[in-house]
């Protein structure tokens, strides 16, 4: 049995390395969150990675506004823009990718090369006179400047995906429901929209995802205390914050991520395949 | 049209119907294109137009933007601060990339096995990349490398004294690549996609060929996975160029604008202090120069991508 024994060596090995690689990615997560659970005077005195005591008064603090930042609000506008996003998102790739990936018409080929090589376009290019158009219609300190691009088809990304989607659908489909009397209208409505429901969630996901995670374009457009969000009222507190509130700062963080973590846990294969066959950034 | 027509020539009535729907289409194609049509006219290839034309000007928000030639770039080229973002960010960028490259390359090989639990093993690993770029695991990373932080404690375990990670120049910079280096999941999911499409009589053949593992990893697995390594080196490149959310959130280019990167330097220039017109210089010389890598990479991939299969 020496051949097996080595085998079974092996694979107990390729455990063990798996275990400490896993166990070293985690453990920042790991760390913030059981310091999320720790009074004050523990979160950097000890080395030990459990509180010895739990308290939850960071969370409550911070959702309630008690340390001097309002998280409450935080929350709800950047849930607010990130639906926002997603509904945009949907509307401009469904419409823009049926059209590239079904439709003939003049100049097709040279706009969808266009739009592939905006792919590669940094956005910080195309941020300055957005912004000062934005500017000009008086529209910083709202979120349309967040919201409304995501209805033009901004994000090449979600275009594309939906055009390889779109391409993958059997044309006997088409043709069949032309033969029927069917408008493009209907034939996109009825016969393509249905089928694309796969797309459409990845394009949900990273849409919200990319989103409730930007502070680029959320620090740039939004100056009034009123309106933040999530991440520029994180690092806002951590700047003006005292030496005793990183509890706070902690707890907020982790809930921060609560909406990363639940769509992992829920779309991971959606995630992945977004990931793997698009090369869309994690 | 083509394949629309082409399949029409079976039978006339569907001809005629297939003809009417492409005319018919050529109008209604527009109406499904006109969000996008606007957004790029007005977000994405006007305000490329834009960026160009105001990088020759001295715009500042307040007074209408003067034509000032080529002062901006003049300029540029005398700034010091300038050709510091460039140095800290190249630094960045050909430090970083090949790290996270070869992690997610070494760890997506670890992972392919299907053995008990994988799934799990897979998600933990994966699951920094998803949070890495975002305000929250930035504030956890800058707390862990904090002096007191519990990087530092485990050190002292050690009898090490851990330094200032933030507070001094070159380690500052080691934090930031750590960060990246740490989410390297996405670039590992692209590479175990990129393993599955190997098929496996090759290296069936190799092993009765007499082939090692090593050998095998070497001539089989690294030449077929080529196309996906240059994918991952291009997009990772692009993106390590505008990284700016973790910088601005554990360092904000300090100290001593160690790490004062690219386009944390446009940010102070065009949102901090308004000077739109030099901001934007800064946004095409961006461009050109990612324009220039992503070419250079392009160039090279003739002699180790092998696109064969």
């Amino acid at each position: 049995m020496p051949s097996t024994s080595k085998a079974g060596l092996r694979l107990a090995m390729r455990h063990v390395i798996l275990i400490v690689v896993s166990f070293l990615m985690i453990y920042p997560i790991l760390w913030m969150f059981f310091a999320s659970f720790k009074p004050d005077d523990q979160i950097f005195s000890t080395s030990n990675l459990f509180p010895t005591t739990w308290t939850f008064a960071h969370y409550i603090d911070g959702i309630t506004g008690k340390s001097g930042t309002n998280f409450g609000p935080m929350f709800l506008h950047s849930l607010e823009i990130s639906v926002v996003v997603v509904i945009g998102s949907l509307f401009s790739s469904a419409l823009t990718g049926f059209a590239f990936g079904r439709l003939e018409f003049t100049a097709r080929r040279f706009l969808f090369g266009f739009m592939l090589a905006t792919m590669m376009l940094p956005a910080q290019v195309v941020l300055i006179p957005q912004y000062i158009i934005f500017h000009r219609l008086s529209l910083i300190n709202t979120f349309v400047p967040l919201m409304l691009p995501s209805f033009l088809g901004t994000t090449p990304f979600f275009i594309y995906l939906m055009v390889q989607f779109v391409r993958g659908i059997p044309k006997d489909l088409d043709e069949a429901a032309a033969i029927d009397g069917c408008s493009t209208y209907r034939l996109f409505v009825s016969v393509i929209l249905p089928l694309t429901r796969p797309a459409l969630i990845t394009i949900a996901i990273f849409a919200f995802y990319w989103t409730w995670n930007d502070f680029f374009s959320q620090t740039i457009y939004l100056n009034n205390p009123n309106l933040f969000t999530v991440p520029i009222g994180l690092n806002m507190f951590m700047d003006n914050m005292g030496n005793s509130q990183w509890g706070d700062l902690f707890a907020m963080s982790i809930v921060s991520v609560i909406p990363v973590l639940i769509i992992f846990i829920f779309f991971q294969r959606y995630l992945v395949e977004g990931i793997a066959t698009q090369g869309l950034k994690g | 049209m083509g394949i629309s027509m082409g399949n029409a020539l079976k039978s006339n009535a569907v001809a005629r119907s297939a003809t009417r729907l492409a005319s018919k289409k050529n109008k209604s194609a527009y109406v499904f294109m006109t969000p996008w049509l606007l957004g790029m006219l007005f977000l994405t290839a006007g305000s490329m137009l834009f960026t160009l034309y105001l990088a020759f000007t001295n715009y500042d928000l307040l007074t209408p933007p003067k034509f000032i030639g080529a002062e901006n770039f003049r300029q540029l080229w005398q700034d010091p601060n300038f050709w510091t973002s460039i140095r800290v960010t190249f630094i960045y960028v050909v430090v970083s990339v090949p790290i996270r490259l070869a992690a997610a390359l070494l760890v997506a090989t670890l992972v392919n096995k299907p053995i008990r639990g994988i799934g799990i093993y897979r998600a933990l690993i994966y699951l920094p990349s998803l949070l890495g770029g975002s305000v929250g695991a930035s504030i956890g990373w800058r707390t862990l490398f904090d002096q007191n932080g519990p990087i530092n404690s485990v050190l002292s375990l050690f009898g090490i004294h851990g330094p200032v990670w933030l507070g001094n120049p070159v380690t500052a910079i080691i934090v930031l690549v750590l960060l990246s280096a740490w989410q390297f999941g996405s670039e590992m999911v692209i590479f175990l996609a990129g393993l599955k499409q190997i098929p496996s009589y090759l290296n069936e053949a190799a092993t009765i060929d007499g082939a090692s593992g090593v050998q095998r990893y070497f001539r089989i697995t690294l030449p077929m996975l080529s196309p996906i390594i240059f994918f991952n080196l291009l997009m990772g490149t692009i993106s390590s160029f505008m990284v700016f959310t973790q910088v601005y959130v554990i360092t904000d280019g300090g100290p001593m604008n160690s790490t004062l990167f690219y386009v944390l330097y446009l940010y102070q220039q065009g949102f901090q202090y308004f000077h739109m017109g030099y901001a934007a210089a800064l946004a095409v010389i961006l461009l050109i120069i990612i324009a220039l890598c992503s070419g250079f990479i392009f160039l090279t991939s003739r002699f180790w991508v092998n696109y064969d299969v």
